[in-house]
C-alpha cells in the first residue's frame, strides 16, 4: 500500500466517510462525523499505520486532511 | 487456568519507583513476569541499581527513565523512547508523588504548584501519553495512587488532599472516556502506609494516625503492590472506574 491510500484509508476508517475525493476536503468540525472521539480514533489509525507516536500539539492541530499530511512530513513520513 | 496474574510479555511502567509503594508495585510487577520501566528523580545511578535488582530476582527485562513527572516535555520524552523501545504498554503506576503539609494560613503559592504540579497534573501528563499507547492494542490498565487523604480530608493537609482527590476525579472521568478502548483505569487509596513520606511524620502524629486503623498496624507497601498486581492483571478484566481503599480498615 503506498502512503496516500494509508493516510486516506485512516481517515476513512475513522471518520466513516466512504467517498475518498471526501477525504481530501475534510475538516475538523465541519466534516460529518470529525467530532472529538472520531479525532481520537483518527489519530490512534494514523498513528498504527504509519508506525508514529504524534505530539499532543499535533493531535491538537490536525484539523484537516492536508495538516495530517504536513505533520507527517515533520515525522519523515510521504502522505 | 484461564485467568492468572501472571504479566508475562507485558510492559509496565511505574513513576516514582525507586523507593516506597512504587518499588514494591515494580517488584511484584516483575515478579509476574512484567517487562518494568522504572521511573524517579534521584538519580541515574539508583534507577540503574534498581534495574539490575529487579532483572537479577526476577528474569525480566527493565529499563529506567530519569525525569519528574511535573514536566511535561520530560513524560512526553519518556513516551517517545518506550514507544521507540517496546512499541506498546500495557500497565501504567501513576505512583510519583509528594507530600507537603500545611496549616491553610501557611500554605504557600510555591507548595500549591509543586504538590499539584507532581501529584495531580503529572498523573494526568502520563494518563494522557499511556492512554494513546494503550489505544493502539484496544487494552490496557492504569492504575493511579491516589490517598485515603483525596476521601476524607486530613487538617494541614488540604493541598496534598485536593490532588489526590483530583486523581479520583481523573480516574472516574477517564475510566468513562477509555473504557469503549478495553483501556481499565482504577484507583487505589491507601491509608497509613510504612513508606518515607509517613516515617518522617513527627512521633505524636504517628501514633494518632496508628490509633485510627481498626487492624491495629501500619500497612506495607507490598500490600498496596498486591492491590496493584489485582489491577494490572486478567483477574480485574471487568472491573474499571474503582477506587479501592486498602488502609486496614481506617474507612470503616
Amino acid at each position: 500500500m503506498n502512503e496516500p491510500n494509508k493516510l486516506s484509508n485512516a481517515f476513512m476508517a475513522a471518520l466513516g466517510v466512504q467517498d475518498p475525493t471526501e477525504i481530501e476536503k475534510a475538516e475538523y468540525g465541519v466534516t460529518a462525523g470529525w467530532d472529538s472521539l472520531a479525532h481520537m480514533q483518527l489519530i490512534s489509525e494514523i498513528e498504527s499505520a504509519f508506525d508514529v507516536m504524534l505530539d499532543t500539539d499535533e493531535v491538537i492541530s490536525m484539523s484537516s486532511y492536508q495538516r495530517a499530511k504536513e505533520i507527517l512530513k515533520a515525522h519523515g513520513k510521504d502522505a | 487456568m484461564a485467568k492468572t496474574l501472571s504479566l508475562q510479555g507485558k510492559i509496565a511502567l511505574v513513576t516514582g519507583s525507586t523507593r516506597g509503594i512504587g518499588w514494591a508495585s515494580a517488584r511484584a510487577l516483575a515478579e509476574a513476569g512484567a517487562t518494568v520501566v522504572l521511573n524517579g528523580t534521584h538519580g541515574a545511578d539508583l534507577l540503574e541499581q534498581r534495574v539490575k535488582t529487579l532483572e537479577a530476582e526476577f528474569g525480566v527485562e527493565c529499563a529506567s527513565f530519569l525525569g519528574s513527572v511535573s514536566e511535561y516535555a520530560t513524560v512526553k520524552k519518556c513516551y517517545a523512547e518506550i514507544f521507540s523501545r517496546f512499541k506498546r504498554l500495557d500497565i501504567l503506576v501513576n505512583n510519583a508523588g509528594i507530600l507537603a503539609d500545611a496549616l491553610l494560613g501557611m500554605i504557600t503559592v510555591e507548595m500549591i504548584d509543586s504538590v499539584l504540579k507532581t501529584n495531580l497534573a503529572g498523573s494526568i501528563y502520563h494518563l494522557q501519553e499511556a492512554s494513546r499507547l494503550m489505544g493502539r492494542n484496544k487494552s490496557g490498565s492504569i492504575i493511579n495512587i491516589s490517598s485515603i487523604i483525596g476521601r476524607v480530608g486530613n487538617e494541614g493537609q488540604a493541598v496534598y488532599g485536593a490532588a489526590k482527590a483530583g486523581v479520583i476525579g481523573l480516574t472516574l472521568s477517564a475510566a468513562k472516556e477509555l473504557a469503549p478502548k478495553n483501556i481499565r483505569v482504577n484507583a487505589i487509596a491507601p491509608g497509613f502506609i510504612e513508606t518515607d513520606m509517613v516515617k518522617a511524620l513527627p512521633k505524636a502524629k504517628y501514633n494518632e494516625r496508628l490509633s485510627s486503623i481498626k487492624m491495629g498496624r501500619v500497612g506495607q507497601p507490598e500490600e498496596i503492590a498486591d492491590a496493584v498486581l489485582f489491577f494490572a492483571s486478567d483477574l480485574s478484566n471487568y472491573v474499571t472506574g474503582q477506587v479501592l481503599g486498602v488502609d486496614g480498615g481506617m474507612l470503616i
